[in-house]
């Protein structure tokens, strides 16, 4: 179970656990590769393509999140060609949806914000969609921006794997693709939500938010649902 | 040797940015030593002179009137620099933009009005379809982002142009 191997990250040669993804031994060794759909403590989905690697021998690009590791495996983290697909993904993010910073509870702790800074996107290339789209605000104490959602998933995973109750879901297909609360159902209207709150905090940006906050007033708890999943395991 | 010329403006946008620029404090005169203002709602000039060096372009692109002082600018002018969200993003003008022209304005001036009902047409510029970042409409040289940008951001970037380096804005990148 617990088979010992040797990879190298950037050309550093680091102990592993056959089992766990190149990212898991990227993030345990203090090694940055990008990532927004993923969070520690919910299975993998390889949706948002901002971990994407080079591995030696292959000949395409590999997402982080999702490729276990395996003996003898060479990793490259950064390189121009990785840094101008990132870029790339980032600035998609921004024109698939309307992300207005300026009257987002979320600016200044935003997970998609802080990565375009990171990664010194000042404009975006792509035109804008400028989709209209709409504010679930029927619950009682959260609300739900589709402006603001990447399609992470990170939500869904937690309601359905630490939570158990599995309220969110996607609908549709492709750029159509929505958010959605029990079969379309609006959120407040929701029999199966327990109200607990994981999806909001789990939401990289403000497309989940709890009511009565102002612009950059909503801070997330990020470490709980990893914390919950952690202290579950083995049970 | 000559100044260089520094001119703004203030397309569809709140003049935070301006406000962000006023906020430099005692940095502008070390900025003003080097450069002068030639056009902009800081100063008198009623048209965009010829030979401008810096363009600090506040605001997205919304109407008429703002995508020809736009084109006018960037014609008279070396540099281009979108200032702020609106300009490099669309922003907060650009939440307009799912909404059909007509549709918005009979909201605004017909719905929404308690009197003077109708939707004006004298003495205002037509609005484009869309509110659309500056980078949409001309070149744009230098992209500072920020609902403002930071008054040392703004700083930071006219002081490596009147250099004549471009600015990497680096850790002073920021939206909203």
């Amino acid at each position: 179970m617990t088979e010992k191997v040797k990879i190298r990250i950037d050309g550093e040669v680091l102990a592993a656990t056959a089992g766990q993804t190149i990212l898991e031994v990227a993030r345990a060794n203090d090694k940055y590769i990008p990532a927004l759909c993923y969070m520690e403590g919910l299975s993998p989905v390889g949706a948002c393509r901002l971990c994407m690697v080079e591995v030696s021998g292959v000949a395409r690009l590999l997402p982080a999140c999702t490729t276990p590791v395996q003996e003898g495996l060479a990793v490259n983290t950064s390189s121009p060609q990785l840094e101008s697909y990132r870029k790339i993904a980032i600035e998609l993010l921004f024109v698939e949806r309307n992300h207005v910073c300026a009257v987002c509870v979320s600016s200044g702790h935003c997970e998609l914000q802080t990565l375009a800074q990171d990664h010194g996107v000042t404009y975006v290339r792509y035109p804008y969609n400028f989709p209209r789209l709409t504010v679930d605000a029927t619950h009682p104490r959260y609300v739900l921006d589709h402006n603001r959602c990447v399609l992470c998933s990170r939500c869904v995973r937690t309601c359905a794997e630490v939570e158990g109750a599995h309220v969110w879901d996607f609908a549709g297909r492709g750029i159509q693709t929505r958010l959605v609360s029990e079969l379309q159902r609006p959120w407040g209207e929701s029999t199966t939500c327990t109200s607990c709150g994981k999806c909001v905090q789990a939401c990289p940006t403000g497309a989940m938010a709890e009511k009565g906050w102002g612009v950059e007033e909503m801070t997330k708890k990020r470490t709980v649902v990893s914390r919950l999943s952690s202290m579950r395991e083995g049970q | 040797m000559d100044k260089v010329k520094i001119g703004t403006c203030w397309l569809d946008g709140c003049s935070g940015c301006h406000m962000s620029l006023l906020d430099l404090d005692e940095g502008i005169v070390g900025v003003l030593e080097k450069a002068d203002i030639v056009f902009g709602p800081l100063v008198d000039a009623q048209e965009w002179p010829e030979g401008v060096d810096v363009a600090l372009i506040e605001g997205a692109v919304s109407s008429q009137d703002d995508l020809e002082l736009a084109l006018t600018a960037r014609e008279r002018s070396k540099i281009v620099v979108a200032l702020g969200d609106c300009a490099v993003t669309g922003n907060v003008p650009s939440m307009r933009n799912g909404i059909p022209t007509r549709k918005l304005l009979e909201r605004v001036y017909v719905e929404g009005a308690t009197e003077g009902r109708g939707v004006p047409t004298d003495g205002v510029p037509a609005l484009l379809k869309l509110a659309e970042p500056l980078h949409s409409a001309i070149k744009v040289d230098v992209h500072v982002p920020g609902c403002p940008p930071k008054p040392d951001a703004i700083l930071f970037v006219v002081g490596e142009l009147l250099e004549g380096r471009m600015p990497d804005l680096g850790s002073k990148l920021r939206f909203g």
